[in-house]
C-alpha cells in the first residue's frame, strides 16, 4: 500500500483560523497519525475519506488519485473505496445490527437484500462473532460490540484502506488491549492497510510501522520503524511518551482550548 | 342530528393545507438545518412570521398577494382564469400559511437533532445524497416530523381569521368548523355549537396526547 497526502486547507470559525498543511506518505500497511487534539489529524483523515475537500494538493492511494486539485479530480466519498471507523462508531440507530452491516450492499431502492448479499452479511457476522446480536439495535450494545459491528460494516465492501479515528478512546483499558489485537487480526484476515489516528502512545507501539506526528496543523515528523535499527525501537516509545507528556504540560501551561471539530 | 358539513370541509381543507405545508416546510427545514448561507437567519424569521402575526393581518397579506388584483393572483386570473378568493382552495391557502411555521420549526429541530456523522457514514458506505436523505436523515427525523405535522394539522383545522379574510364564510362551501361554531352561537343554536366544539376538542386532545407520546418515546428510545 502506498498512501500519499499533500493537502492544504484553511478553516474559519468566528475569529479563529486554522491552517492545515499536511504532507506525508506511507508505504506501510500500518500507519499511525499521532498528535494532540486540534492538531489537524482528524481533518486530514476526513479529507482522505472525502468528507472534507481541501483547497489545494493531492491525495492518492496506491497511485490512484482520490483528490487532485490541479487536475480537478475529487472523487465523492461514496466512490473512494475507503473504510472509515468513526470515533463513536456512527451505527445507524434506526437499523438493527444485521441491517447496519448489510447497509452498504443495498442496491437501488429495494427494501430487502439480495440472497447473495444476505449470505455475505451472515458470513461477516460469523467472522466477527456477532451473529447473536443480529436483531439488536445499536443502543442495546456494549462499546466493544459496537466496535465490532462498525468494523464489520466498514469491511463488508472490502475497502482498499481502512481509516480509524481514535478507535479505542471510547473503550476501557482492558477492552482496549483486546480490540487492538483483534484489529491486527482483521488486518491480516482482510489484507487491508490501516491508518489509525490516536493520541495514545500505546497505539503507536502496536500499529506504528510508519508514524506521522502532527502539531498545529502541520506534519512535524514522519518516521518508519522498519528503517530504524533494532535498539532504536526502544527509543520509539520514549519519544512518543515524552512527547505526549510534554504536550500535556505545554497545553496546561498555555491554557490552550483545542478548536472543536478539527 | 346537526349538520356536520363544516366538519368534513374542515378536515378536507386542513389535510390539503398540511400536505402542502409539509412539502415546503420539510424542504426549507432541511435547507436551513444543513447549510449555512447568507441570510439564513432572516429567512428563518420570515418563515416563522405567520406564527406571531394576527391572523387577520396574515389574511390581508394573502389578499394582497393572491387576490384578483394581487401580485400573483392577477397572473393566475389572466393565465388560467381562476381566483382563489372565496373558494375552499383559498381556505387551503390560508390554512397552509398559518400551519407552515409549526411544521417548519419542528422539522428544523428534528433535522438538527440528526447527527451529521450518520450522514457522513452513509456517504462513505456508498450512498448518493438522495439516498442519504431518504434512508438516514428522514427516518431519523421521522418522529419530530410527525409531531410537527400533527401540530400543523391542528392549527390549520382551527384557523378562523386568515381563512375568513381569504375564503369568507359561505355555508357549505367555505364555512369551516370554527366559523360554524361562531355562527351557531350567534344564532343561538347550541346543539350544533356543542357538537362541533366537542368533536374539535376531542381531535385536538388526541393530537396532543399522540405528540407527547412520540416525544417521550423519542427521549427513551433508540
Amino acid at each position: 500500500m502506498r498512501l500519499e497526502v499533500d493537502i492544504r486547507k484553511t478553516l474559519h470559525s468566528g475569529a479563529r483560523r486554522f491552517e492545515l498543511e499536511a504532507a506525508f506518505s506511507s508505504q506501510d500497511d500500518l500507519t499511525v497519525i499521532f498528535g494532540a487534539s486540534g492538531s489537524g489529524k482528524s481533518l486530514t483523515v476526513q479529507a482522505i475519506a472525502g468528507l472534507v475537500t481541501p483547497e489545494q494538493g493531492r491525495i492518492a492511494v496506491d497511485g490512484e488519485a482520490l483528490f487532485d486539485a490541479r487536475q480537478g479530480v475529487n472523487l465523492p466519498a461514496r466512490a473512494r473505496r475507503v473504510g472509515y471507523l468513526f470515533q463513536d462508531y456512527a451505527l445507524f440507530p434506526h437499523l438493527t445490527v444485521r441491517e447496519n452491516i448489510g447497509y452498504p450492499l443495498k442496491k437501488g431502492w429495494r427494501f430487502n437484500l439480495l440472497p447473495e448479499a444476505r449470505q455475505e452479511v451472515t458470513e461477516i457476522m460469523a467472522s466477527f462473532e456477532i451473529t447473536h446480536l443480529a436483531g439488536s439495535y445499536p443502543a442495546e450494545l456494549s462499546g466493544g460490540q459496537k466496535q465490532r459491528v462498525a468494523l464489520a460494516r466498514a469491511m463488508i465492501k472490502k475497502p482498499s484502506i481502512l481509516l480509524l479515528d481514535e478507535p479505542f478512546s471510547a473503550l476501557d483499558s482492558m477492552l482496549r488491549h483486546r480490540m487492538r489485537m483483534e484489529l491486527l487480526e482483521i488486518r491480516q484476515r482482510f489484507a487491508v492497510p490501516l491508518v489509525v489516528i490516536t493520541h495514545d502512545p500505546a497505539d503507536v507501539e502496536v500499529f506504528g510501522d510508519t508514524l506521522v506526528i502532527f502539531a498545529d496543523g502541520r506534519v512535524e515528523e514522519v518516521s518508519s520503524r522498519a528503517k530504524s535499527a533494532a535498539p532504536e525501537v526502544e527509543g520509539w516509545r520514549e519519544k512518543v511518551c515524552w512527547r505526549a507528556q510534554w504536550k500535556k504540560e505545554h497545553l496546561a501551561a498555555h491554557r490552550f482550548v483545542p478548536a472543536a471539530g478539527i | 342530528m346537526p349538520d356536520l358539513t363544516p366538519l368534513w370541509l374542515t378536515l378536507q381543507i386542513a389535510s390539503f393545507a398540511t400536505a402542502i405545508a409539509f412539502v415546503f416546510g420539510v424542504a426549507f427545514a432541511w435547507l436551513t438545518a444543513r447549510f449555512s448561507f447568507w441570510g439564513r437567519d432572516f429567512l428563518d424569521a420570515i418563515l416563522t412570521l405567520p406564527l406571531v402575526m394576527p391572523p387577520t393581518v396574515l389574511g390581508y397579506y394573502l389578499i394582497v398577494v393572491w387576490g384578483r388584483n394581487g401580485w400573483l393572483g392577477s397572473r393566475l386570473n389572466a393565465h388560467f382564469g381562476i381566483s382563489l378568493m372565496f373558494t375552499w382552495q383559498g381556505a387551503v391557502l390560508a390554512g397552509t400559511v398559518v400551519a407552515f411555521p409549526l411544521l417548519f420549526k419542528s422539522a428544523r429541530a428534528a433535522f438538527e437533532g440528526v447527527s451529521t456523522e450518520y450522514e457522513q457514514a452513509a456517504r462513505i458506505l456508498g450512498d448518493t445524497e438522495l439516498r442519504v436523505f431518504f434512508r438516514i436523515t428522514l427516518p431519523l427525523a421521522a418522529r419530530g416530523l410527525l409531531a410537527g405535522t400533527m401540530l400543523a394539522f391542528a392549527r390549520a383545522m382551527g384557523d378562523f381569521g386568515a381563512t375568513l379574510m381569504v375564503a369568507g364564510n359561505i355555508e357549505g362551501k367555505t364555512q369551516t368548523a370554527s366559523m360554524a361554531v361562531f355562527d351557531a352561537v350567534q344564532a343561538g343554536d347550541y346543539t350544533l355549537a356543542n357538537t362541533l366544539v366537542a368533536i374539535m376538542s376531542l381531535v385536538c386532545v388526541a393530537i396532543l396526547v399522540t405528540i407527547n407520546k412520540l416525544a417521550s418515546r423519542g427521549r427513551a428510545g433508540r
